[in-house]
């Protein structure tokens, strides 16, 4: 079994740098207009955050920061966003993803602007929620797998 | 025979891949049709169309938005997979345990 080490030096690394791995991923996420960046690759800087407390600080001490059971449903949000302003588009009578007839009261272009934005920000949800559920998949099972061996070498015992 | 058979289809549908990759354009052709028309409208447009600078953000979420929703919609599928096999598999072998006992 995996067992969090309790050392000091790596819990306070982590405590600092974790917000600022966070902001940076959000600076990629929203500055994808004006540099390389986007959904994509903000989510996985904030995927890779919460995996940096998962490794260092224990599955269980990160809960706090992302609970295990929010991965898969964080990730079908983004989805949802990415679809739903899809759908928000045909509201207008515009087709499915035509940003321009986004009913924001805006002008056309910036309309376009927007919408980019709000699919960048569910492509982020997506990939942040998939990748530590996958983590988290792979690591529960490790888990699971060894109480199993424990509980079947103490039934054992018993018998 | 099924094994034979097997690799002969895969050696005759490697061949004509060969042979098909043969007629694409070369990389970085400008006269390749990609390079004439959509890469030179998308650069002209981007900013125009949606205001931002980065015209590669503005091909992938707006002009190929279809596309990226494909790709987060696979990147998601792929966690679901994940989730669902080893969960699954957790469940089994909870069950074998009890089956032990």
């Amino acid at each position: 079994m995996i067992r969090p080490k309790e050392t000091i030096i790596t819990d306070h690394v982590v405590r600092v740098m974790v917000p600022f791995i966070q902001i940076f991923a959000f600076y990629v996420i929203f500055h994808g207009h004006y540099s390389p960046g986007g959904g994509f690759q903000g989510g996985a800087l904030l995927a890779g955050s919460v995996l940096l407390q998962r490794v260092v600080l224990g599955a269980e001490r990160s809960q706090i920061g992302f609970p295990t059971r929010l991965g898969i449903p964080f990730g079908a949000l983004g989805i949802l966003i990415y679809a739903g302003v899809g759908f928000l588009a045909m509201l207008d009578g515009g087709n499915y993803l035509q940003y321009d007839h986004l009913p924001f009261g805006m002008t056309p272009v910036y309309l376009r602007n927007t919408g980019i934005l709000l699919v960048e920000i569910g492509v982020a949800f997506a990939v942040t929620g998939t990748l530590v559920s996958i983590y988290d998949d792979l690591v529960n099972f490790e888990r699971r797998d060894d109480q199993a061996e424990m509980h079947s070498a103490g039934s054992r015992e018993d018998a | 025979m099924g094994r034979v058979l097997a690799f002969l289809v895969i050696v005759a549908v490697g061949v004509v891949l060969v042979y098909a990759g043969f007629g694409l354009p070369a990389f970085g052709d400008p006269n390749a049709p990609a390079s004439t028309h959509v890469s030179d409208a998308y650069i002209e447009h981007a900013y125009h169309d949606a205001h931002t600078p980065n015209f590669v953000t503005v091909m992938i979420a707006d002009y190929r938005s279809f596309d990226t929703l494909g790709e987060s919609i696979v990147v998601f599928t792929a966690g679901l997979a994940c989730f669902l096999l080893l969960r699954s598999e957790r469940r089994r072998k909870r069950q074998g345990g009890g089956q032990q006992t």
